[in-house]
């Protein structure tokens, strides 16, 4: 039973006069700010924050986190998210003092620990997708495809060529078309197969002279490997369009193959995907992007390169360079998990990673798929997509209520209604750091909900039962938002 | 093998339901010929403890903000960090949970971001804040293209007094859409707004004034908005949050949209990632801005809770017609800010700024008491101010590492014309002492 006093909002806990800070006394002879600072910058009204004690602090946030489902406590088949266990090594790295008490703007010859750690890990992701140069610097993926679009704006531009579209497989993550559309590029949506795979007469229509890239998963958004994806590269190739791989997926190759062997000109890494740095609540994470030679000359700026002396150094001399995405040199803190990470599990490791990736979610498709209907045929890679259509037909069971009825049996809920070209889609990613066990028991639950579908369909309707609140009115949410707390909104206590 | 579980026991029988021998014929889609005959070629693994020996030897390569007496800024704060918020944010509940997409097991998330909007709200006395963009850099890059969306407005005239990293991440934001920057130049220190007032035009997007600027100085907001307003355009002001206990908040003074970098809020420094970008507006803004935002609303039993709203803006649904591409923000430092503006409370952050803008005082006199070391700049400043030095900043620079100070930022780097200033920061965690003796430091070092 939480204490009730901590179950609200830390507004609502406010008692005037109480505090939890602990400041030094002033210790100069003029300590009035008014003294200092000419009246008309100064605050009159005092901003109302809360007037907490330390120990309602940690309560009050403490039971916040229990009201939430991690990969620390739950299993999280999220599609497309990699939601792997993070590894409490990489937190202790990421926090000695020597990385993350470290200002960026210190002279380099006093930070030659932090460029040297981001000189290698640039190397290792660059060895990993068979590119020739990495930047670390997008701050998310979405920001890596930003700069990755941009990169291949410039490269045509530097020819001479005003291509104005890209093209994007309707079966692609949202921020693909968001971000092309961002660098200023016309989106040309492709057909997909029934298994998503490229429509290559569609792909043929729209290779022409206007075409500045086409951007590609592998594996693909359904979990499948896109088996012609060399004759795919070849005909952009022929049409002078760069191909863009989304790496959203890249957990699913580690060392079987590699984008640059594929033909790929640029491609992004998800740091907080496959290199196992956490998701925080939806952040921050980190996309770095690889590129081939002839894209190198347009990296954002600054590069970090090791001069013939061995000295590592921030290079800002790039006059092709598509310009800064953040504005210091990235998520370091990041950098060092996924530095961590990948020296923790060397060559052998990250291979077997992605072979386990690919067992564990062969598993879940096989074990369920006599109860459900699968999105596409497999074998999958590390994610396989199934559709509740069957029990939405017979039951008016949808993949939302499939969804809330998992949270009941203990389980974070996949992906749902994505990829779009699947109806009633629900995207499962086991990821290689789950046991049989917790596989076994979420395919049970799984059978169980299949089986309640036809026989006691209310117990789904009604979903969820156990967690803090029940199904929350969304369309209340929008129509009259609200967005902050202000004391005249404080309800009444039930 | 560590972090994977499966026996090889389990393997076999996992196949054997699956129904292939091995995991190899799980890959037979991948083309034989794309694929890799050999291992990476990476470090071989590494165990635990040979690892953090290898890591604790790159982390004291570096002169960290323990082991160095630190006056650096521009953009990046040594603020004092509470205790409580590094053992709450390491919560695996919070720490290792995605996006709050499946609300009724994400409510510890939504209730803190919740939280958070209404902090930012607070301090900047705006009406409306997201839930986060990457960085203050790219939080302005974003509020630059609101604002084009907004107006259809094409130019976007920028202070000379932003942050010039800032300034690099709006030039690339601004590619696609093919923006016009036109820049006016500082007065003696703040921004020359009878320069503004002649470039802000019908054709005009926004202004932008950052305050304190990026050589400290304070600006005047209120002159600013009135000057974008006349033209129908809006005010972006660019601020850092915890400045803001002490200053007018941007939302008092006019501005349209505020954007900062949230860092002192209780955030690592991490050698500038990953921090937070705060983004806040006014209200009839709020469906044109980007990024997430949080919601309170009421369950089928009417009792409160919150989630992701509006989110017809966003990429998932609108992908190429989304207001923004941002997916993953950075929520976790969010959730700092959150808990460090919780325990520092309504007189913290007021003493926080206090003590700040007091030392920066202190020092500023102490330094240019030292023969040839003058403030660069006359107007007003807060927390960090330019001082013009009778040798080279960079040498200076050099020299004071020696006495485990980090000195300042020299700006000959971002403007040709200040090559002999050297930004310095002075936060509330810097002692009287330790000021003394980087003057004295730097006495030796000039003379």
């Amino acid at each position: 039973m939480a204490m009730p006093q901590y179950d609200k909002l830390i507004f609502e806990m406010s008692s005037p006069g109480r505090v939890a800070f602990s400041l030094p006394e002033p210790d100069v002879p003029v300590a009035d700010v008014r003294a200092l600072i000419p009246a008309r910058y100064l605050r009159r009204k005092a901003a109302e924050l809360p007037e907490v004690s330390e120990l309602d602090v940690v309560r009050h946030y403490t039971r916040l986190s229990q009201l939430n489902y991690g990969v620390d406590t739950h299993f999280y088949p999220l599609g497309s998210c990699t939601m792997k266990y993070n590894p409490k090594l990489n937190e202790d790295m990421a926090r000695l003092p020597g990385f993350a008490r470290l200002h960026p703007l210190l002279p380099e010859k006093a930070g030659q620990g932090a460029l040297g750690l981001m000189h290698e890990l640039a190397a290792y992701l660059a060895e990993i997708a068979a590119m020739d140069a990495v930047t670390l610097q997008p701050a998310a993926g979405a920001q890596g495809e930003l700069t990755g679009v941009l990169m291949i704006r410039a490269y045509h531009l530097a020819r001479g060529e005003r291509r104005t579209k890209v093209l994007v497989p309707n079966s692609a993550h949202g921020t693909n078309p968001a971000s092309t559309a961002v660098a200023g590029y016309r989106v040309v949506e492709l057909k997909s197969e029934r298994t998503g795979e490229v429509d290559l007469l569609d792909l043929e229509r729209q290779l022409d002279a206007e075409t500045a890239a086409f951007m590609i998963t592998l594996p693909n958004t359904l979990g499948l490997f896109e088996t012609r994806i060399a004759e795919i590269i070849e005909m952009c190739h022929a049409k002078g369009v760069q191909v863009y791989m989304d790496g959203a997926n890249l957990n699913a190759i580690l060392g079987i193959t590699r984008p640059g062997d594929l033909g790929f000109d640029v491609c992004h890494f998800n740091l907080h995907k496959t290199f196992t740095t956490p998701h925080g609540g939806g952040g921050p994470g980190a996309g770095p992007v690889g590129v081939k030679a002839h894209l190198a000359p347009f990296l954002p700026t600054p590069v970090v390169t090791r001069t013939p002396e061995g000295a590592y150094t921030l290079d800002w001399k790039r006059p092709q360079s598509i310009g800064k995405l953040q504005a210091f040199w990235g998520n370091f803190g990041m950098l060092v998990r996924a530095y961590t990470y990948i020296r923790t599990m060397g060559a052998a490791g990250l291979r077997s990673v992605a072979e386990n990736a690919v067992l564990n979610a062969n598993y879940v498709m096989r074990r369920l798929e006599p109860s459900y209907d699968l999105g596409a045929p497999g074998p999958c890679m590390h994610e396989c997509v199934l559709s509740a259509r069957r029990q939405k037909q017979q039951a008016g069971i949808t993949a939302t209520d499939i969804a809330k009825r998992l949270l009941d049996l203990g389980f974070y809920a996949p992906s749902t209604y994505f990829p779009l070209i699947v109806e009633e889609a629900l995207m499962i990613e086991p990821t290689e750091t789950e046991s049989k066990e917790t596989l076994d028991a979420f395919c049970d639950a799984m059978i169980q909900i299949a089986q309640e579908a036809e026989k006691s369909p209310e117990l789904i309707r009604e979903a969820p039962v156990t967690t803090s609140v029940r199904r929350l009115d969304q369309a209340l949410a929008a129509r009259q938002p609200n967005l902050r707390w202000r004391p005249a909104d404080e309800p009444a206590p039930r | 093998m560590r972090y994977i579980p499966n026996t090889a026991a389990q393997q076999r029988e996992m196949l054997a339901t699956i129904g292939v021998d091995s995991i190899e014929d799980l890959l037979a889609r991948v083309p034989a010929r794309a694929r890799l005959t050999r291992p990476l070629d990476l470090p071989a693994a590494s165990a635990e403890p040979e690892l953090i020996r290898h890591l604790r030897g790159l982390a004291a390569a570096n002169a960290d903000a323990d082991a160095y007496v630190c006056f650096l800024g521009a953009g990046s704060y040594d603020h004092a960090i509470p205790s409580p918020i590094g053992h709450l944010i390491s919560r695996g509940e919070f720490f290792t949970a995605y996006t709050p997409y499946q609300p009724e097991a994400s409510q510890g998330t939504l209730r803190s971001i919740y939280e958070y909007q209404t902090i930012i709200a607070e301090l900047t006395g705006m009406d409306v804040a997201n839930a986060s963009i990457y960085d203050g850099a790219s939080a302005l890059a974003e509020a630059v293209l609101m604002a084009h969306s907004v107006t259809e407005r094409d130019q976007v005239v920028l202070s000379a007094g932003v942050n010039p990293l800032y300034r690099a991440v709006v030039e690339t934001y601004v590619e696609g859409p093919a923006l016009r920057l036109r820049t006016i130049p500082l007065g003696d220190g703040a921004s020359d707004l009878a320069a503004a007032r002649k470039a802000v035009s019908a054709k005009t997007a926004a202004l932008v004034v950052q305050s304190p600027n990026f050589y400290g100085c304070l600006e005047d907001l209120a002159e600013a908005a009135e000057i974008a307003h006349a033209a129908g355009a809006l005010l972006i002001a660019v601020v850092d949050p915890v400045n803001l206990g002490v200053l007018e908040p941007p939302g008092a003074l006019g501005a349209d949209i505020a954007v900062g970098e949230g860092q002192g809020l209780g955030v690592p420094m991490s050698f500038g990632g990953p921090s937070l970008g705060v983004f806040s507006a006014k209200q009839d803004l709020v469906r044109r801005m980007p990024g997430r935002l949080v919601g309170a609303t009421v369950d089928l039993e009417g009792r409160r809770g919150y989630v992701l709203t509006l989110q017809t803006r966003e990429q998932h649904i609108r992908r190429e017609k989304a207001t923004s591409n941002i997916c993953t923000n950075v929520a976790l430092c969010a959730l700092m800010a959150t808990i460090y503006t919780a325990t520092l409370g309504k007189q913290g952050l007021v003493r926080v700024g206090e003590l700040a803008a007091a030392k920066a005082h202190y020092a500023a006199e102490r330094l240019t008491r030292i023969p040839g070391v003058r403030l660069r700049f006359g107007a007003p400043y807060f927390k960090e101010f330019a001082l013009q030095l009778p040798k080279p900043p960079e040498r200076v620079v050099q020299r004071l590492l020696r006495d485990r100070i980090l000195a300042g930022v020299p700006l000959r780097q971002f403007d040709r014309t200040l090559k002999d200033s050297l930004l310095v920061a002075v936060t509330e965690k810097r002692t009287r002492d330790e000021i003394d003796a980087f003057a004295d430091a730097l006495g030796r070092a000039v003379a």
